[in-house]
């Protein structure tokens, strides 16, 4: 413990002293460049994690949520334009993208100890995922369905009279978000038991 | 007679097949050509394509989406559904038509609630939730195509048959 202590100490003395052999302009440009490759390395790492490959490179993953999300209009449909895993599910403000990440944690911890590794675990726990998303996107006003679908360019003339209705009374005054109304769309639901009465067999 | 029309000639042939096919089964496959040959151009749901064959996928058709009630051809009819339902999720965790037609939403959705005979299991006994027999809704639904009817329809709403009746009773 007192070596610990000493050593510390002795790191600390030299840190606090003024650099003798080197330069101020090299300490400083030196420090720039190894900030700026730092600082990309760390970003260019944290996008491949937002990358599909990266999701569906867990059987959990690639199995379940993203065999499901294929047969969906996220995934294809008439004008190619596609959603990937990290579109939804990640936000894309920095600040709240690292705070996904921290949390992602909890999802390597799941993977290390298998707690979704077969079908049937799966299913047991998919109203629990379902519904921290569901959370989520309701506490952000579905910020993730409105980085691509924007409230001001939505022509209710080219939109179907139920839609239309819905989207220019309850969506236009705030009472509702997307995700109330438009829950698995990109996966399948699970048994609503207790979060929509009657739409599911007891 | 010079020339045997189509007609005439597969109705021969039927006729003769179904003579023979009592005593010989395989006749009736023949019988059975010779009715598919003279029938119109209806084809299966899979099409034309040969068996072994991978036939083009038709077009995706335009569904009905005017949110318009269709009369119904007979009292029981169940009435068809007037708006799109693909995607819809129907299965054993989750009924997407529940969603707006269920008791409890019909009123945000302005969706018609399901009748209470949906409630009602085989012995007239009302459940508190829609019976395990009328869970699948598109069993007796059906939403409808914006397309040709491929034969004309002959049905005759029952109605129109009992005056007939009456007036000819007077």
């Amino acid at each position: 413990m007192k070596k610990i202590i000493h050593l510390l100490k002795l790191g600390w003395t030299i840190l606090s002293k003024p650099a003798v052999h080197l330069s101020l302009g090299f300490l400083t440009i030196s420090g720039f460049i190894a900030g700026v490759i730092f600082w990309g390395g760390f970003n260019t790492a944290m996008e491949l994690t937002n990358t599909e490959e990266f999701c569906t490179s867990c059987h959990e993953m690639r199995d379940n949520p993203f065999m499901e999300l294929q047969t969906t209009i996220h995934y294809s449909n008439r004008s190619g334009v596609r959603a990937i895993c990290s579109d939804c599910h990640v936000p894309h403000n920095w600040t709240d993208k690292i705070a996904r990440k921290m949390q992602a944690s909890k999802e390597v911890w799941g993977k290390i100890f298998g707690t979704i590794d077969t079908r049937e675990k799966f299913e047991g726990h998919r109203l629990q995922l379902a519904q921290n998303e569901w959370t989520r996107l309701k506490a952000n006003d579905s910020l993730e369905c409105r980085n691509c679908h924007q409230f001001d360019s939505m022509d209710f003339t080219r939109q179907s009279k139920r839609a239309a209705a819905q989207h220019s009374s309850a969506l236009a005054n705030g009472e509702k978000t997307c995700i109330d109304c438009h829950k698995g769309i990109a996966h399948k639901l699970p048994n609503m038991e207790g979060v929509r009465e009657g739409t599911s067999p007891h | 007679m010079k020339a045997l029309s189509l007609k005439n000639v597969s109705t021969l042939c039927m006729t003769a097949a179904l003579a023979v096919s009592s005593v010989m089964m395989p006749s009736i496959a023949s019988a059975a050509d010779a009715v598919i040959d003279n029938a119109p151009q209806v084809s299966t749901l899979r099409g034309v394509a040969p068996l072994n064959a991978e036939p083009t996928p038709p077009m995706i058709e335009k569904v009905e989406n005017n949110d318009l009630k269709r009369q119904r051809d007979y009292p029981q009819q169940p009435p068809t559904i007037p708006h799109d339902i693909s995607k819809y999720q129907l299965d054993k965790n989750f009924n997407k038509c529940m969603d707006c037609h269920s008791r409890k939403f019909a009123d945000e959705a302005q969706a018609p609630a399901v009748s209470v005979t949906h409630y009602m299991n085989r012995d007239g006994d009302f459940l508190g939730e829609v019976s395990p027999r009328r869970y699948f809704c598109t069993q007796c639904h059906v939403h409808q195509l914006e397309s040709k009817p491929l034969v004309e329809n002959e049905f005759v709403d029952m109605e129109k048959l009992i005056r007939k009746s009456h007036k000819q009773a007077k």
